[in-house]
């Protein structure tokens, strides 16, 4: 017979569990994607994310510069003039890690950010926008760099 | 632990723009030490921000945000004396948070 101590103490073990494997809502929520920053290109990373294939649009513009002196910091900005973004999310293709940032927007927020990111190499930066409907738009440029920033 | 961000909010419009400047290394682990060993990465993860306890902005970091990470955003209805937060953790577990009012 189980008793009631056995019960909640199962109850708690695998509360436990959850808890460490990240699986509870509010942690999913704004807990790190590790598999996400692992990817090794912008597609393999969208779909760590959960997200559809980007289309190129006008509704997301990307700030950065022609040209970035130091590799090590670049100021990158991502916005979008469209209601209903849920996501900002900027992408370096050529670096060792892909995804740079993942910005989880409220209505509270302009759908505007400015950071600063590191490139290694001379290459297409990409500020990608998840809107609330699911559809994935994106804006891309490329940026020449002269000194490298990944510690090469 | 690390030095406090910088953090400045300005009231303009109805809105709020909120810029910060961040005390971190985001080491890569890409680098190598003099011995010739990779140094580990650490970075900041996760980031949030709230206006008057209230979250509005929440991200999360990878090594490509570049040392001493910079950020800027607008937050929508934000009055003088409002209090914007921002808080930090990274991958060794520390994490940091700071105040600012906007002014």
């Amino acid at each position: 017979m189980t008793t009631r101590r056995e019960t909640l103490r199962q109850s708690a073990t695998v509360a436990a569990l959850l808890f460490a494997s990240g699986l509870f809502p509010h942690y999913a929520m704004a807990a790190f994607n590790k598999s996400a920053f692992d990817a090794k290109s912008l597609a393999d990373s969208l779909k760590a994310l959960g997200v559809g294939a980007p289309v190129e649009s006008t509704g997301v513009t990307l700030q950065a510069p022609d040209i970035a002196e130091n590799g090590a910091v670049v100021p990158v900005g991502a916005s979008s003039t469209l209601a209903g973004v849920k996501q900002l999310l900027f992408f370096v293709e050529k670096n060792p890690t892909v995804l740079i940032a993942v910005f989880n927007l409220t209505d509270s927020v302009d759908a505007a950010i400015t950071t600063r990111t590191k490139m290694a190499e001379s290459s297409n930066v990409y500020a990608v926008a998840v809107m609330n409907d699911g559809k994935v738009l994106y804006a891309k440029k490329e940026v020449k760099v002269t000194l490298g920033g990944c510690g090469g | 632990m690390a030095d406090p961000m910088r953090i400045r909010a300005q009231a303009a419009g109805g809105n709020a723009t909120v810029r910060v400047l961040m005390s971190h290394e985001m080491e890569t682990g890409q680098r190598r030490d003099g011995a010739g060993k990779i140094i580990p990465a650490w970075h900041i993860t996760e980031v949030n921000a709230t206006l008057n306890g209230k979250s509005v902005l929440s991200a999360e970091w990878g090594t490509g945000v570049a040392k001493n990470p910079f950020l800027q955003f607008t937050v929508k209805g934000a009055k003088v004396g409002d209090k914007i937060s921002i808080s930090w953790k990274d991958n060794h577990g520390d994490s940091r948070t700071d105040e600012a009012t906007v002014a």
